[in-house]
Formats: C-alpha cells, sequence, structure tokens
C-alpha cells in the first residue's frame, strides 16, 4: 500500500522535476502577481505593510489555482489516469500521492519565497514564520479541494475559468484565515486560533477530498 | 417488480415516464397558488402592515427579500439532497431535479442580494457592505453559478448529472464554513456598527406578510421547477417509446385542431 503511494508520489516528482519550466513559471506567476500591487495601490509604505498579508496571499492562492489544471491533465492526455484508475489499489490512495506531489511541487516553492517578497512589502519581521506557517497549512488544503475542481473538469473546454469559478468560493475561508493569523500575529492578539483553524480545515480536506476526487476522476473519465 | 407493486409504492413516481404527466397537472396548481399568495402577501406588506418607526417604509422591502434570502438556502439545501438521492440511488430523475432547481435558487439569490442593496442604501448609506451575511448570501450565488456553468459545460449527460452532484454537495459541506468563516472574518474586522440581527419586535401583520411571501416563494419555485423539469425529461428520454408515443400523439391532436 505504502509502495503505490511511493512510487505515484516519486513518479510525479520526477515528471516536476524533468519539466522544471513549469514551476518556475508558477513561481514567476507568483512574484509578478505580489508586484503589481504597488503600482495598482501606489507605494505608500504604511499601506503596503497593511495588505501585505493579504497580498501574498491572494497571489499564492491564484498561483495555485493557475497551475491547478496540470495536476491530472497530462496523465488524462496520455491514457495514464485511465490505467490507474483500472489499477487494483485504491484510488484514494494515489490521488493522495498525487495531490502531495503537486503541493511539494508548486506549492512548497510558493511558500519559501513568500518570505523574500513580504520584506518587499515591508510586512514586520515579526509576522514572517506566521505567514509561512500559515501558507504551509493552507497551501495543501488549496491543493486538495483544487483537485477535485480539476478532476471535475477534466477535458473539458473552457475547463480553466470553470475551474476558477468551481473553487474559489471554497478557497475563500482559507484565504480568511490565512492571511487572518498574520493580522492577528502582528496585531498582538495572537495567530494560534486562526492557525488551529487551519490545520483543522487541512485535516477535514484531508480526510474528504481525496475520495472526492477520487469519484469524480471516475466520473470524468467513464 | 410487477406493475401493480410498482403501482402501490410512491417510488414509482422516481420514473420520468410516470412523473412527467404528474408534473404537468401540479404545476398550474402550484402557480395559481403562487399567484394568489404573491397577491395576499404583497397587500399585508404594502397596505395593511404598519410603517416601521425606526426605518419608515422603506423597510417594506423585507417582504421580498427576506423570503428570497431563506428561499435561496433551502434550494442549495434541496439540490444537494436531490444530488446525494441521485448518487446513491442512481436515479435519473433525482438529478433532473437538481438541475432544474438551481437557475430558480440563483434567481433568488440575486433578487435577496439586489433588494438588500435597495434597502441599504437608503438605510446604512450604502448600497454593499462586507457584512457577514451580505458576502456569504454573495458566496452561495458563486456556487449556484459554478454548478449551472459545470452542468451546462460538459455535453454527455450522465457525466454533467454526477459532476454536478459531486460539487452540489463539496458546496453544501462547504457551505456552514463559508458562513463562519465570514462571521469570524467580518467580526475581526469592524465592531458591529451594522447589525441586521438587531430587528425591532416586529407587528404581527408584518411577521404575517413575510411567512405569507414566503409560502409564495415555495409554490413559485415549486411550479417553476415542475415546469422546467418536463423539457429536461422529455429531452433525457427522447429515444424512448413512451415519449414517442407522446410526442405522436401531441402532433396529431395539433394537427386535428388545425
Amino acid at each position: 500500500m505504502l509502495s503505490t503511494f511511493l512510487a505515484v508520489l516519486r513518479r510525479d516528482l520526477l515528471l516536476a522535476w524533468r519539466g522544471r519550466a513549469d514551476v518556475l513559471v508558477t513561481l514567476a506567476f507568483f512574484i509578478i502577481v505580489v508586484c503589481l500591487f504597488p503600482f495598482g495601490v501606489g507605494a505608500e509604505p504604511n499601506l503596503l505593510r497593511a495588505i501585505a498579508p493579504g497580498v501574498l496571499w491572494v497571489a499564492a492562492l491564484l498561483a495555485c489555482l493557475l497551475s491547478l489544471h496540470r495536476l491530472f491533465a497530462q496523465d488524462h492526455v496520455d491514457g495514464t489516469l485511465e490505467q490507474l484508475l483500472l489499477s487494483s489499489e485504491s484510488a484514494v490512495l494515489w490521488v493522495g500521492a498525487k495531490v502531495l506531489a503537486f503541493w511539494l511541487s508548486t506549492g512548497l516553492p510558493v511558500v519559501a519565497v513568500a518570505p523574500a517578497l513580504a520584506l518587499l512589502l515591508d510586512l514586520e519581521q515579526g509576522g514572517l514564520p506566521v505567514l509561512v506557517l500559515s501558507l504551509t497549512l493552507g497551501t495543501p488544503t488549496l491543493a486538495l479541494l483544487g483537485a477535485v475542481g480539476a478532476a471535475l473538469t477534466l477535458g473539458l473546454r473552457g475547463g480553466g475559468m470553470l475551474l476558477a469559478l468551481l473553487v474559489l468560493p471554497l478557497f475563500v475561508p482559507v484565504l480568511i484565515f490565512g492571511a487572518g493569523a498574520v493580522e492577528a500575529e502582528l496585531s498582538g492578539t495572537g495567530a494560534a486560533a486562526h492557525l488551529l483553524l487551519l490545520g483543522g480545515g487541512l485535516a477535514g480536506a484531508l480526510a474528504l477530498a481525496p475520495w472526492a476526487c477520487a469519484a469524480a476522476l471516475r466520473i470524468s473519465t467513464e | 417488480m410487477t406493475p401493480s407493486d410498482r403501482g402501490r409504492s410512491l417510488f414509482r413516481f422516481a420514473a420520468p415516464q410516470v412523473f412527467y404527466p404528474l408534473a404537468g397537472r401540479l404545476a398550474p396548481w402550484f402557480a395559481a397558488l403562487a399567484a394568489v399568495l404573491t397577491l395576499a402577501g404583497l397587500w399585508l406588506g404594502f397596505f395593511v402592515a404598519p410603517t416601521d418607526a425606526t426605518q419608515g417604509e422603506v423597510y417594506r422591502v423585507i417582504f421580498i427579500h427576506v423570503p428570497a434570502a431563506w428561499m435561496s438556502m433551502f434550494i442549495y439545501l434541496i439540490m444537494a439532497f436531490w444530488a446525494a438521492v441521485g448518487l446513491v440511488m442512481n436515479t435519473r430523475l433525482s438529478f433532473i431535479m437538481s438541475q432544474a432547481l438551481a437557475p430558480t435558487g440563483a434567481m433568488f439569490c440575486f433578487v435577496a442580494l439586489w433588494t438588500g442593496a435597495l434597502w441599504g442604501k437608503p438605510t446604512w448609506g450604502a448600497y454593499w457592505v462586507w457584512d457577514a451575511r451580505l458576502t456569504s448570501q454573495l458566496l452561495l450565488l458563486f456556487l449556484y453559478l459554478g454548478f449551472i456553468a459545470l452542468t451546462r459545460a460538459i455535453e454527455d449527460p450522465r457525466r454533467a448529472d454526477r459532476a454536478g452532484a459531486i460539487i452540489a454537495l463539496v458546496g453544501a459541506v462547504n457551505v456552514p464554513i463559508i458562513y463562519f468563516s465570514v462571521q469570524w472574518w467580518n467580526t475581526l474586522h469592524q465592531g458591529a456598527s451594522v447589525s441586521l440581527t438587531k430587528a425591532p419586535s416586529m407587528a404581527t401583520t408584518m411577521l404575517a406578510g413575510m411567512l405569507v411571501m414566503a409560502l409564495a416563494a415555495w409554490a413559485y419555485t415549486i411550479a417553476v421547477v415542475l415546469w422546467r423539469v418536463r423539457p429536461m425529461i422529455l429531452e433525457r428520454e427522447r429515444h424512448t417509446e413512451w415519449v414517442g408515443a407522446l410526442l405522436d400523439q401531441e402532433s396529431t391532436e395539433r394537427g386535428g385542431r388545425a
């Protein structure tokens, strides 16, 4: 059972490594979106400091959204997905492995770059650990929820926009608690409650999303 | 199952063939009921109910606003219920029902937001505030639009049914999470400068008007959904014998009249 999980994980990570350009494009998108905000709202440091947590979180969320289509599209086109669904292994298992590989190859780089970008927006140093922690807890939840949407819109025309419409309302709670954690830490109330709720959300998504995703993949490929 | 068994069980209405004429017979009755209740409710609300002491005449929008908001939430639950029934029991009619409900739910959602904005401008001084209730209602509208867009984008009806059912269920699980997170986000950001819950005790005629309008919204929803289900059934079942026979019968009737 574990060997299946590890095999799929290793394969997807290897594919991500061979196609490094895609990962770098996601990262570049994240950085550029964050850099657009000072042009849009003005370079006033106090304003930028105030909106920094929200901007970083929205940018991370959009970066995740725009890379979601890669999660199953390639395997769908070359038939790997059908083979995986036909195999006797539990679909929940390899779906979980694929989502984990997806997060490691797109979510983790975003989390790693976020503190550097926070400095561009002059976010106070005290907020950085909480920012990293909230992104570490929140982006896997986004990947899990997004995987259900990606599975449902597999191979549809206009799938990208549809995927956004489907999953963005579901992302709202994660965004609220993620950006809220940093703001709570900076305002002195402490981020523990927000982080606990993000962790709870991750546990809930981990328990439910792979099943929904596996069911959605069966529907989309039959 | 023998024909006599099917005749007795309530489940026989799950067959599109049985439900199609039943929907046709029931829809006009519910439409008439909706019309009568709407007229009665509006009369109660606009002419009988007293003017509100603090808000004046503008409060009268609640006779449309509150029933629409209730209905938009109920319809999502009913939609998710039919989606779940469809996935578990594999009944075609359940999926058709959930898809027929969605546009009405989205419409009520929009009506609630729109009338709320019209009420908000004179009362709060703004068409929109990021209040918890307003925001969760807006997100509910997005969930409806996502469901409708997904079911319309998939050409194969079998896949559209199931994919729509999954997103309806995922949405139903998320609705309470969204509601509470938005409520908390709002209370974290701003104090209770605007409170919808602090309503003054309501005159009985006001409450009566609102309840009658809520019943009218129910009757309207049932009528519209029954009407919307009928062509959807015909489209899905167009290859079956009973639809062929029905269409032949209708065309000969029309030919006889002409």
